[in-house]
C-alpha cells in the first residue's frame, strides 16, 4: 500500500516536473528567493532563524562575541548588527558588520580578530552535548542503582548501543587494547548520532553536516591514531617493511600522506552525507514554492517523508562508519604485527 | 558563511565542546557502564557456569545412584541365588538324611521283628515242646497204667529202632 503510494507520487513529481519547465522558466527570477532557504539552512549563522510570517521573522538572536587583542573580548546580540526594518544583516556596530553571506567583519580591514559568536551551530552543538549528557547520564544513574539487574529506562536504550560499540566496532577492529579506545569511540559515536539526528528536527540547525564540526571530529581521530602509533605502525609509514629500497621513494610519501587522507576522508564523508540529505529534504520543501501547485505540495511532501525516514537510517549509518573507520585506523595503529 | 571553508569559531567551539563531552563521559559515564556491564557479563557467566556445574554433578550423582542400584540388584540376585542353593541343598540334605534314617528305621524294624519272631518262635517251640510234654504225660500216665499197655509200647519202640 505504502509503496504503491510512494510509486504514484514520485511518478507525478516526476511527470509534474517535466510538463511544468514552462512554469519554471517564467518563475526563475524569484527562483533565488524561493530556495534561497536551503543554503541558508546548511550554512552557519549569526542568528537562530525559525521562520518568517509574512513580515514578522520568528529568530533567536545568539550572541557574538569578539576576540581580539586590543580590546579583548567584547560581547554583542546579533541583533545589533541587523537592520531593525528589513531584518537583515549589514548595520555596523562598534567597529563590525556582518556582510550578506552572514560573515563576520571589522570596518577596519587590517585589524585582527577572532569571531567566537555563539552561532546557530555553536548553540545547536550546546543542545546536543546537553542531550548526549543528559541521555548518558540517566543510564549511569540506572547502572549505579541497579548494578546486576536487567538495564532500565534509558539504560536499557543506551546499552543495546554501548555493546554494538564494545563488541563490534572496538574489539573486533582494534583488538585486544580495545578497553583503552571504546570511551573515545563511544563518545564520537553518541554525539555524531545524536547530532545527526537532531539535526534532522524542524528548524534546528546543520552541526554535523558542517565541515569545521566533522574536521574537528577527524582531527580528534587523527591525533587518537598517530599519537597510539606503536613502533610497527611507524615503521610501516617511515620504512615499509619488504618493500625494495628503490620503491621506498614512492612508498614512503603515499604512507605520509595516506596519514592525512585517512581523516579527511572522515571528514568529507560525514559532511557530504548530512549536508546532501538536508539538501534534499529541503529541495523537495523549495519545490513546493517553486511550482506554487497543490498536487506538488503533496506529492514533495510524500517524498520528504520518505526522504526523512531514509535519514534516520543514514544518521545512524553514518556515525556508524565514522565510528567503525576511526576505530579501524585506531586498531592499525596499535596492532602487533607478527607476520613482517 | 561558507559551506566548505570551516570556520574557526565554530572549530574552537567543537574542539572544548567535544573536549569536554570526551572527558567528562569517560571520566565519569563510559567508566561506570563499561565496568557495569563487565560485571554483569562476568556474573552471568558464573551463573551459567554454576548451573553446568550443577547439572553435571546431578547427572553423576544419578549415573552414581544407578550404579549403586545396579550394584545392589546384583548383590540381591547373588543372595537370592545362594539362599535358593543352600536351601536346595538343604532339602536334599534333608531327604537323604530322612531317606537313610527311614532306611535304617526299616532295617532296625526288621532286625526288631525277626528277633521278635525268632523269640516268638522259640516261645512256641517251647510252648509247642511242653504241651508235647504235657500230651505226652497225660498220655503215658493214661496209656501205662496197665502193665500190658507198658509191654505195648516199649515193643512198638523196639519194632521202630529195628526199622531204623
Amino acid at each position: 500500500m505504502f509503496r504503491k503510494f510512494l510509486c504514484i507520487s514520485t511518478l507525478l513529481s516526476v511527470f509534474l516536473l517535466v510538463v511544468s519547465t514552462a512554469t519554471f522558466a517564467s518563475s526563475e527570477e524569484g527562483g533565488e528567493n524561493k530556495t534561497g532557504f536551503i543554503m541558508h539552512h546548511i550554512k552557519d549563522s549569526h542568528e537562530w532563524h525559525f521562520a518568517t510570517m509574512g513580515h514578522t521573522h520568528v529568530t533567536l538572536p545568539l550572541p557574538v562575541i569578539i576576540y581580539s587583542a586590543d580590546r579583548g573580548l567584547e560581547f554583542y546580540s546579533s541583533s545589533d548588527f541587523q537592520d531593525h526594518e528589513t531584518h537583515k544583516f549589514g548595520v555596523e556596530h562598534n567597529g563590525y558588520y556582518i556582510n550578506e553571506h552572514d560573515k563576520l567583519h571589522a570596518v577596519d580591514e587590517s585589524r585582527s580578530y577572532i569571531d567566537l559568536s555563539i552561532t546557530k551551530n555553536v548553540a545547536m552543538l550546546i543542545i546536543v552535548l546537553a542531550v548526549v549528557f543528559f541521555l548518558v547520564f540517566s543510564a549511569v544513574r540506572n547502572y549505579k542503582r541497579n548494578p546486576n539487574g536487567a538495564p532500565k529506562g534509558i539504560a536499557s536504550f543506551i546499552e543495546p548501543l554501548v555493546l554494538f560499540v564494545r563488541d563490534e566496532v572496538a574489539k573486533p577492529n582494534i583488538g585486544p587494547k580495545y578497553k583503552k579506545f571504546t570511551p573515545y569511540l563511544l563518545t564520537i559515536f553518541f554525539f555524531i548520532w545524536i547530532g545527526n539526528l537532531l539535526g534532522l528536527v524542524p528548524g534546528a540547525a546543520n552541526l554535523t553536516g558542517n565541515i569545521a564540526v566533522t574536521m574537528t571530529l577527524a582531527v580528534f581521530t587523527f591525533f587518537a591514531t598517530n599519537l597510539n602509533g606503536n613502533k610497527d605502525y611507524w615503521k610501516h609509514v617511515v620504512a615499509t617493511p619488504g618493500v625494495p629500497w628503490p620503491l621506498l621513494a614512492v612508498i614512503v610519501p603515499v604512507e605520509i600522506i595516506g596519514l592525512f587522507t585517512k581523516p579527511f576522508a572522515l571528514m568529507v564523508r560525514l559532511f557530504v552525507a548530512i549536508t546532501a540529505g538536508h539538501i534534499v529534504i529541503l529541495s523537495f520543501i523549495g519545490l513546493i514554492f517553486v511550482f506554487e501547485s497543490y498536487a506538488v505540495g503533496v506529492a514533495s511532501t510524500v517524498m520528504v517523508v520518505f526522504i526523512n525516514l531514509i535519514e534516520l537510517l543514514v544518521a545512524t549509518i553514518q556515525a556508524y562508519v565514522f565510528t567503525l573507520f576511526s576505530a579501524m585506523y585506531i586498531g592499525s595503529a596499535v596492532a602487533e604485527h607478527h607476520d613482517h | 558563511m561558507d559551506l566548505i571553508i570551516p570556520g574557526s569559531g565554530l572549530i574552537i567551539w567543537q574542539i572544548i565542546g567535544f573536549g569536554i563531552l570526551l572527558i567528562i563521559l569517560g571520566k565519569f559515564a563510559w567508566k561506570p557502564i563499561l565496568s557495569a556491564l563487565e560485571e554483569r557479563e562476568s556474573a552471568i557467566e558464573g551463573a551459567l557456569k554454576a548451573a553446568e556445574n550443577a547439572r553435571n554433578e546431578m547427572a553423576n550423582l544419578k549415573a552414581e545412584n544407578e550404579k549403586l542400584l545396579q550394584e545392589a540388584r546384583l548383590e540381591r540376585d547373588q543372595i537370592l541365588k545362594t539362599a535358593n542353593e543352600t536351601s536346595a541343598k538343604l532339602i536334599e540334605q534333608a531327604k537323604e538324611e530322612a531317606s537313610t534314617a527311614g532306611a535304617k528305621m526299616i532295617e532296625d524294624a526288621k532286625a526288631v521283628i525277626e528277633t521278635e519272631k525268632k523269640a516268638a518262635l522259640t516261645e512256641v517251640k517251647n510252648q509247642v515242646a511242653s504241651l508235647a510234654l504235657d500230651v505226652t504225660e497225660k498220655l503215658l500216665r493214661k496209656k501205662l497204667d496197665t502193665e500190658k499197655e507198658q509191654k505195648e509200647l516199649v515193643e512198638e519202640f523196639v519194632k521202630d529202632l529195628k526199622l531204623n
